[in-house]
């Protein structure tokens, strides 16, 4: 009606996947930037405790690292050097995966899942547990049993954190990292008590007999549990993306007050979240025990669950991008054997780079600055809902 | 009033952004104790001009001149310590500190390198206040005031930076008749001082009632600068939409039926427990348009939300049709045939960050077509949204934009198609054109009318007295929680219901506070 077409300022941003390589890397310019700039601070990091171990400066030692960690995680022409590299990095990967949507899901709907660290312990005692109970079942249904046990521990442990926050606004950050410690030191009580296995020289859970997962290929360590984790990613996917119930996450995440003003129930979805969340960290937990480690000690730890943030960070929270950015940091673990081997640079480099990563994640300024990116549009982003979730809750 | 050189000078100004020329060799002057208005639709280029001048935007070419001088403005702080004053539209105001408080933020008036000097500060405020006609009570808290003695607030924060060049962004927008008239009262007063206003709005009768020049701005470029006695509400309106324009959208004759909307005895308690709306019996019937008039925070926002599902009353029934509908959530009424376009649009009625096409179906997502189960029908959502683009001309290049990147007005079109869509039986309208441009007022008032007419129950909700003096059947006035009154929209007199809004027709016109008064 009106000639004067008002006209927004700026190019329109469209939400649609227009598809291709073209797409891809504007989304994925800041992500790939931190991973760049984590790596040339890597190479300033390695020149340096060069020179002060062995009192002389190797330039090319960073890229001898770098060269080796690749060849250790499978890029390599060598082909028995390349499936063993890449069976160890999608192993080191699976559980990433799993942790990293567990996080990422949680920021579509506006949530910051700190427990994924506590509902992946959760999911693996719950998992040890139930695999010695049913160690002498038919194997198929003992796995499943196993996993299931896992997931829905996992689940309760963001159950949890889910209704406090809905009932009572309590903050998930705080109630998730309480979680934490409390699965850490509940896992010492159950494998010490309950679950305690007769007949070692230590605390442990039980032999899981069949319900260890089985292992495909022979020789190799890549056993099923690895595909049920990559399967997860086109079937959250689809959840966020092509079903009513992932709308209404989304919409939740992005503004609860429309989402409220819609008819959408935002309590009801942040404690489906939150337990989705953790059912995703708990099946994590459940199949490194059942595909690896096969047994709980008293002082089980790991760092999964804390990675896991950076894995969703690095992904923006996207699916697909959180399969990347774990078969990044999987390949970095897989190929720092490798790498410490050749040029006796330790392995917790590693550590390093995925906190220098997520430093310029959160940071992204800088990588903005140095890879000259503009800002997109309004949006609700990842970072935002990390930034926020403190102080300025959201009411439900 | 021979001036050799005007107060400000913009000339030239060229502002390029990308795919947009938001400034195209704009010409502006404004001369010593001169009100002129900018007159614009949304996007016109107006706020880019502005930002310039307020040192916030870089210009691609063309030249600042303040007295004659050249100058380069290199940001606010710049801009405030050449006198250059900007008063938002939605106030930089901090409530729970004193006016004085309020006033020193940033020019803090020291005493010595430790402590404020606040009885130097508190004198100068009062002082400057009464210069322009006003008593001002420098330790009252800000969130105590009345929006117009807000808005007196911000006039006096520029002038105690000691600006001469005052930039005004739709002050009124806020205000009632009687507060929008005390102001002008102010600005009449600051102009007689020697000071300059730039004043924008979009209300072009406010224009004609307080300009010394008017400059209509269209598409970027100065379409006319016009004088108030040589032009009037159509000339500006027709020069800033590029055609001709009813302002006055033709209501026609109402065709009233059965009650479709029943309030009876609604009471309704704030956050804090207040009981801000008191014991309210309300009817609109279908086929009619009950316009509420009210200064804002008289107990419309919670009546509003209490009809559309998002407070509980705390007593007292509502009707839709005979059916009890109390305390029935969002979404059993959208079912029962309730839209609602709510008064904040971009906090409840869009998901900014979401496409134009999820926005559409934001309240009907999880209904056929648009879903079988819980599988969306992607399809039958973008064939949807192709329709309600253009039935209702929103204004994109495509149906998947994101909503944050659309103007107002065509926010605020993606809401009404998304709720005048189907066979509403009430629509609940809450501020439905609050900051759009005449364009889009006029095509949301016809589809307003349009629905009436088609049978639907109307409930407008508007701090814009015209609007609602436009478009009702009926008017009711709300006061304090309660309707006071109820007019026959069309034989309304402007001036009474201004008064029953401010007094609630029980107490005698006084000033608006009691802890201050206007003197004169």
């Amino acid at each position: 009606m009106s000639s004067a077409a008002p006209v927004p300022t700026g190019p329109p941003t469209t939400t649609r996947w227009r598809g291709g390589l073209g797409a891809f890397l504007a989304t994925a310019k800041v992500p790939l930037g931190a991973v760049v700039l984590a790596f040339a601070f890597g190479s300033v990091l390695i020149w340096l405790s060069s020179l002060v171990t062995n009192h002389q400066l190797d330039l090319t030692l960073p890229l001898k690292a770098y060269g080796a960690m690749l060849e250790g995680a499978g890029i390599t022409l060598d082909p028995a050097a390349a499936v063993n590299g890449l069976v160890n990095t999608l192993v080191q990967s699976g559980p990433l995966v799993l942790g990293g949507l567990a996080v990422g899901v949680g920021f579509k709907a506006g949530l910051f899942n700190i427990g994924a660290q506590g509902q992946f312990l959760m999911g693996a005692v719950a998992g040890a547990g139930t695999g010695a109970a049913v160690a002498s079942w038919p194997g198929p249904i003992a796995i499943l049993a196993a996993l299931v046990a896992g997931a829905l521990a996992g689940g309760a442990w963001g159950f949890i954190p889910g209704i406090l926050k809905a009932r009572t606004g309590a903050h998930e950050v705080v109630t998730t990292i309480m979680l934490n410690t409390i699965a850490a030191t509940f896992i010492g009580y159950l494998v010490s008590g309950p679950l305690l296995a007769p007949g070692f020289s230590f605390d442990r859970t039980g032999d899981i007999g069949n319900a260890a997962l089985p292992i495909l290929f022979g020789t190799r360590n890549l056993h099923l549990g690895v595909f049920v984790a990559f399967a997860a990613v086109p079937l959250i996917w689809w959840l966020l993306w092509r079903s009513t119930l992932g709308f209404e996450i989304r919409t939740v995440g992005a503004n609860p007050d429309a989402a409220r003003y819609a008819g959408m129930r935002p309590g009801l979805i942040t404690v489906f979240t939150m337990s989705l969340c953790g059912l995703l960290a708990g099946l994590a937990g459940a199949i490194e025990i059942i595909g690896i480690t096969h047994f709980v000690n008293a002082s089980y730890g790991t760092s999964v669950g804390f990675d896991s943030i950076t894995v969703a960070l690095l992904g923006q929270a996207h699916p697909v991008g959180i399969m990347l950015a774990a078969l990044l940091f999987g390949g970095m673990r897989a190929g720092s054997g490798l790498m410490q081997i050749r040029t006796q640079i330790p392995v917790e480099i590693v550590d390093i780079l995925q906190a220098v990563v997520l430093l310029f994640i959160a940071a992204d300024v800088i990588v903005r600055r140095v890879f000259r990116i503009r800002r997109a549009g309004p949006k609700v982003d990842e970072i935002e809902t990390v930034s926020r979730s403190y102080g300025a809750g959201t009411t439900l | 009033m021979t001036d050799p050189a005007p107060a400000l000078e913009m000339r030239g100004i060229t502002k390029r952004y990308p795919g947009v020329l938001a400034n195209d060799g704009i010409d502006l002057d404004l001369r010593h104790g001169e009100i002129h208005a900018l007159l614009g639709e949304n996007g016109a280029g107006k706020s880019t001009l502005m930002n310039i001048l307020y040192g916030l935007a870089v210009p691609d070419s063309g030249d600042i001149l303040l007295d004659g001088e050249p100058v380069t403005i290199k940001g606010p702080a710049d801009a405030i310590a050449r006198g250059i004053s900007m008063v938002h539209q939605h106030f930089m105001l901090v409530p729970v500190l004193t006016v004085a408080e309020n006033i020193l933020l940033g020019e803090e008036t020291m005493a010595n390198a430790v402590f404020l000097d606040r009885a130097e500060a508190h004198r100068r405020i009062v002082e400057l206040g009464r210069r322009f006609g006003f008593e001002i009570d420098p330790e009252a808290k800000v969130g105590s005031l009345s929006v117009g003695w807000q808005q007196r607030v911000e006039i006096l924060k520029a002038l105690y930076r000691e600006a001469r060049i005052l930039v005004l962004d739709e002050p009124t927008a806020v205000l009632t008749p009687q507060e929008t008239t005390e102001i002008f009262d102010v600005l009449r007063r600051l102009a007689r001082d020697g000071h300059s206003i730039i004043f924008i709005s979009h209300k072009l009768y406010e224009v004609l009632a307080i300009a010394d020049r008017i400059t209509v701005i269209r598409r970027g470029r100065v379409v006319g600068t016009r004088l108030p006695s040589q032009t009037d509400e159509d000339d500006l309106a027709e020069l800033m939409v590029g055609r001709e324009v009813n302002l006055v959208v033709d209501r026609g004759e109402s065709h009233p039926a059965q009650p479709e909307l029943r309030i009876e005895g609604l009471s309704i308690t704030d956050d804090r427990g207040r009981i801000v709306v008191k014991n309210l019996d309300l009817e609109v019937r279908a086929g009619e348009i009950l316009g509420i008039a009210g200064v804002a925070g008289n107990g419309q926002d919670e009546l509003v939300a209490a009809i559309t599902g998002l407070r509980r009353p705390a007593e007292g029934r509502v009707l839709l049709s005979d059916r009890d509908i109390t305390g029935w959530g969002p979404r059993e009424l959208t079912d029962a045939g309730v839209g609602s376009v709510p008064g904040d649009r971009q906090r409840y009625g869009l998901v900014l960050s979401f496409s134009i096409e999820d926005n559409l179906v934001l309240t009907s997502y999880y209904r056929p077509p648009f879903a079988s189960g819980l599988v969306r029908n992607d399809e039958a959502i973008e064939q949807w949204a192709e329709e309600s683009i253009r039935a209702y001309d929103i204004r994109t290049p495509a149906a998947d934009v994101m909503a944050g990147t659309l103007s107002g007005g065509n926010q605020q079109k993606v809401i009404v198609a998304r709720e005048f869509s189907g066979q509403p039986r009430l629509l609940v309208l809450d501020q439905p054109t609050r900051g759009l441009d005449v364009g889009s007022i006029e095509f949301i008032h016809r589809q307003a009318i349009a629905k009436r007419d088609a049978g639907a129950a109307i409930l407008l909700v508007s701090a814009e007295l015209d609007e609602v003096m436009e478009l009702s059947d009926r008017i009711a006035v709300m006061y304090r929680g309660e309707i006071v009154a109820i007019r026959d929209g069309r034989s309304a007199d402007r001036e009474e219901i201004g008064l029953l809004m401010a007094t609630g027709g029980r107490e005698p016109l006084e000033a608006v506070t009691t802890t201050m008064s206007v003197v004169e």
